[in-house]
């Protein structure tokens, strides 16, 4: 195993305006991995999310991130999104007037541009779309709207995952991409996500529920609590933490 | 977060390109203004007497008026006295004949500004009236309209050749006794642009007149009237630019719209004036009134307009919906940035039955802008079931930047019906980081955010404009899939 990692977080403080919410985590992921970060509310998952996508106004205070061998806080977020990371939002933004399919060719070709290939005109991208749309059992409606417009919540996480799946990213990260998903919907965007596996990228799945892990399968469950991973282990953590809830760990932590 | 702000802010600065002086010889009338200059105009406009009247009216009652206060924007007085009324490049012996025969520095000017009026490289399907501070230069394919017996000219030649249908409609809509700067311009208007459409007949190319301010000190008070006869519909656009300029320079136009039955005009701006540098010095004061009357039954005009230039802009295209079923609309997009002021929006005034109004302004404010929409329904007691639709959107750019609304209605008649839209958005730092997430620059973002917002607005101008006033929003072409 000496494989660089796809991941390697080290000892990360950081926090937002004075206040720190990453207290010492400490997380690597390797190509090929499925991790799942579980854990109550406030306890800092989404914070991780935006500092390794690159969100403005967090300051870390100590610590490393390594992606893919680089510096990845030294990285803008838009370079960082054409290196292979992709956040999918709790909460996508909406965009009102700017068409789904013109958003998602400007920033593939953007990510095709910065890895040397050439640019996929209107045609080349409506199939790699058409190709994407039947992997996931999608329908063409979502993407003759504007960027997340009036969508329901589960038709926001599913265009989430949709977009993963054009842009094809090195390292997935899934923000509570269950949370609002009714069961037909959960199943479908888990389905969706194991397709999108490859030995050659990683997935970091953010969740507080163990129902999303039926279906999307880690090999390595962590739990965080208060800015720091306080127990990692394979997927019976997730199942443990079903039955017996958080407060055994917090308390032993 | 000030940093991204900044960053937000320095993006939608963008150089004015147009910035150029072309040196021509110029012939100037001395500046200042009395009923001497006013006979000089006429005179070298070699205008019958009625007109030469209807100046010299104009002039006196312009007298009698002061200067309006009631909009929302703030600049030092302007001294009348100190501007020049009438400049025009000078000519080599007799007028030109035909545009071979016009001043190839003219030429150059107007193909470094992006419209070629020679006869090789004219744009395809844009006729184009090119005037040069005070007067027209050339018009292309007049020709080839004056076979469908469409006119289309400058507004001195459309008094000399067709002197009873100027004499029927000039004033028809805005008369000279209108507002302060619409009675100024009636008494000095120079030049600017006639059109004719007879009737049943649909104008195969799109008319198209471009204003260009070169001289110094020099007012442009330009006068276009456009005429829609029965059943017959036209698409009309206007462009223009100045160069950089460290005092301001007053643009006072009219435009007059006159639809008869069954008749169509859309009329479309991309007013791109110089709009001063960053401290607010120079840049054009654009005082404009623009009116269509809408006077045949089921008539329509639509008023387009993407604002981006001027020191001051303070312009309200209306329309006086007097004929049964006819209809009116107003798209607006307007951006302020540095210390650009604009007070702009419609008046849509319904008179007849069953008349319809739609509005839909977009006021974009950045840097230190200041941006009013002011808009007034009017429904008459005679305008049964009218229906006005009105939505007023402003986008803030930065924190030092405002956006204004003053919508008023009016309604006489308990049949009408009146709808009232608004919404005031900060381009958001969540939306930039989300397209910054997916591998796109903020600059590429911004464009992009902006563009959807006017997307409303740009959908209604005619193809080769909406490019243009994408590319001065600094957006590349969207819509290209999907
Ligand atoms: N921009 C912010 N300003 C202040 N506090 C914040 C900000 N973002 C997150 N927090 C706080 O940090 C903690 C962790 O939040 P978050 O990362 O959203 O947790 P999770 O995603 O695990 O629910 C919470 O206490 C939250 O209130
Ligand atoms: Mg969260």
């Amino acid at each position: 195993m000496t494989k660089t990692p796809i991941l390697q977080i080290d000892n990360l403080h950081a926090g937002v305006e004075g206040k720190e919410i990453l207290k010492g985590l400490t997380l690597t992921i390797h190509a090929g991995e499925v991790h799942a970060l579980m854990g109550l509310n406030g306890s800092g998952k989404s914070t991780l999310a935006a500092i390794l996508a690159g969100r403005d106004g967090y300051e870390v205070s100590k610590g490393t991130v390594t992606y893919m061998g680089h510096d990845l806080l030294d990285m803008d977020p838009e370079v960082r999104a054409r290196e292979g990371v992709f956040l999918a939002f709790q909460y996508p933004v909406e965009i009102p007037g700017v068409n789904s399919t013109y958003f998602l060719k400007a920033a593939l070709n953007e990510i095709r541009k910065h890895r040397g290939q050439s640019e996929l005109d209107a045609i080349d991208f409506l199939a790699l779309v058409r190709e994407k749309m039947k992997l996931l059992e999608l329908g063409e409606d979502l993407l003759k709207r504007s960027v997340n417009s009036g969508f329901s919540g589960g038709e926001k996480k599913r265009a989430e995952i949709f977009q993963m799946a054009v842009l094809d990213p090195i390292l997935a990260i899934l923000d509570e991409t269950d949370s609002g998903l009714d069961i037909d919907a959960l199943k479908a965007v888990a389905e969706g996500v194991n397709k999108l596996r490859r030995p050659d990228s990683a997935q970091l799945v953010i969740t507080h529920y163990q129902r999303l892990l039926n279906y999307i399968v880690p090999e390595h469950v962590h739990v965080m609590a208060d800015g720091r991973i306080v127990k990692s282990g394979d997927k019976t953590l997730a199942l443990e933490l079903e039955s017996k809830g958080y407060d055994w760990l917090l308390k032993s932590s | 977060m000030s940093t991204s702000t900044d960053t937000i802010e320095s993006l939608v600065k963008q150089d004015y390109k147009y910035g150029f002086i072309t040196d021509v010889e110029s012939e100037s009338a001395p500046p200042g203004l009395n009923e001497d200059i006013i006979r000089l105009i006429s005179t070298k406009k070699q205008e019958p007497q009625w007109l030469t009247d209807w100046r010299l009216k104009a002039y006196r009652h312009w007298l009698t008026l002061k200067e309006p206060q009631w909009q929302f924007v703030k600049y030092p007085p302007v001294d009348f006295q100190d501007i020049t009324y009438y400049s025009a490049p000078k000519q080599k012996g007799d007028a030109p004949k035909s545009l071979d025969e016009v001043d190839p520095k003219l030429l150059e000017t107007y193909e470094k500004l992006g419209i070629p009026l020679r006869e090789r490289a004219r744009l395809a399907g844009v006729a184009v009236d090119a005037v040069f501070d005070s007067v027209s230069v050339g018009t292309t394919y007049r020709e080839d309209l004056a076979k469908q017996g469409i006119i289309f000219c400058s507004f001195s030649e459309a008094v000399r050749e067709h002197p009873d249908l100027v004499r029927k409609y000039l004033g028809s809509v805005v008369p000279y006794t209108d507002n302060y700067y619409a009675t100024l311009n009636s008494a000095v208007f120079s030049d600017g642009s006639f059109c004719y459409i007879p009737k049943g007949v649909r104008c195969p190319m799109e008319l198209s007149t471009y204003f260009r301010i070169n001289a110094a000190k020099s007012g442009q008070f330009e006068r276009t009237l456009i005429i829609a006869d029965d059943r017959a519909s036209v698409s009309y656009l206007e462009g223009c630019t100045a160069p950089m300029r460290d005092e301001n320079q007053l643009h006072a136009a009219v435009v007059e719209l006159v639809a008869l039955e069954g008749s169509e005009i859309k009329y479309s701006t991309v007013q791109n004036w110089y709009p001063g540098d960053e401290q607010g010095r120079g840049g054009i004061y654009n005082f404009v009134t623009k009116r269509g009357l809408c006077k045949g039954r089921n008539s329509r005009i639509t008023w387009t307009q993407v604002e981006t230039g001027s020191a001051i802009t303070w312009k309200y295209p209306s329309c006086i919906l007097l004929g049964d079923g006819s209809k009116g609309e107003f798209y607006s997009v307007a951006v302020v940035n540095n210390r650009q002021q604009a007070d702009t929006g419609t008046k849509m005034i319904h008179i007849g039955k069953n008349t319809r109004s739609t509005i839909v302004s977009k006021g974009i404010s950045a840097g230190r802008g200041q941006n009013s929409y002011r808009g007034l329904v009017e429904i008459r007691q005679s305008a049964e079931n009218a229906r006005n639709f009105s939505q007023c959107d402003s986008m803030l750019i930065g924190n030092q930047c405002g956006a204004h609304t003053f919508p008023y209605i009016e309604v006489k008649n308990t049949t009408a019906s009146v709808e009232h839209e608004a919404s005031t958005s900060k381009i958001g730092e969540d939306q930039i980081f989300y397209c910054n997430s997916r591998g796109l620059e903020t600059q590429d973002a911004v464009n992009m955010i902006v563009n959807g917002f006017c997307k409303e607005v740009f959908k209604e101008l005619p193809m080769e404009f909406a490019v243009e006033a994408q590319k001065l929003l600094g957006v590349s072409l969207e819509g290209s899939v999907g």
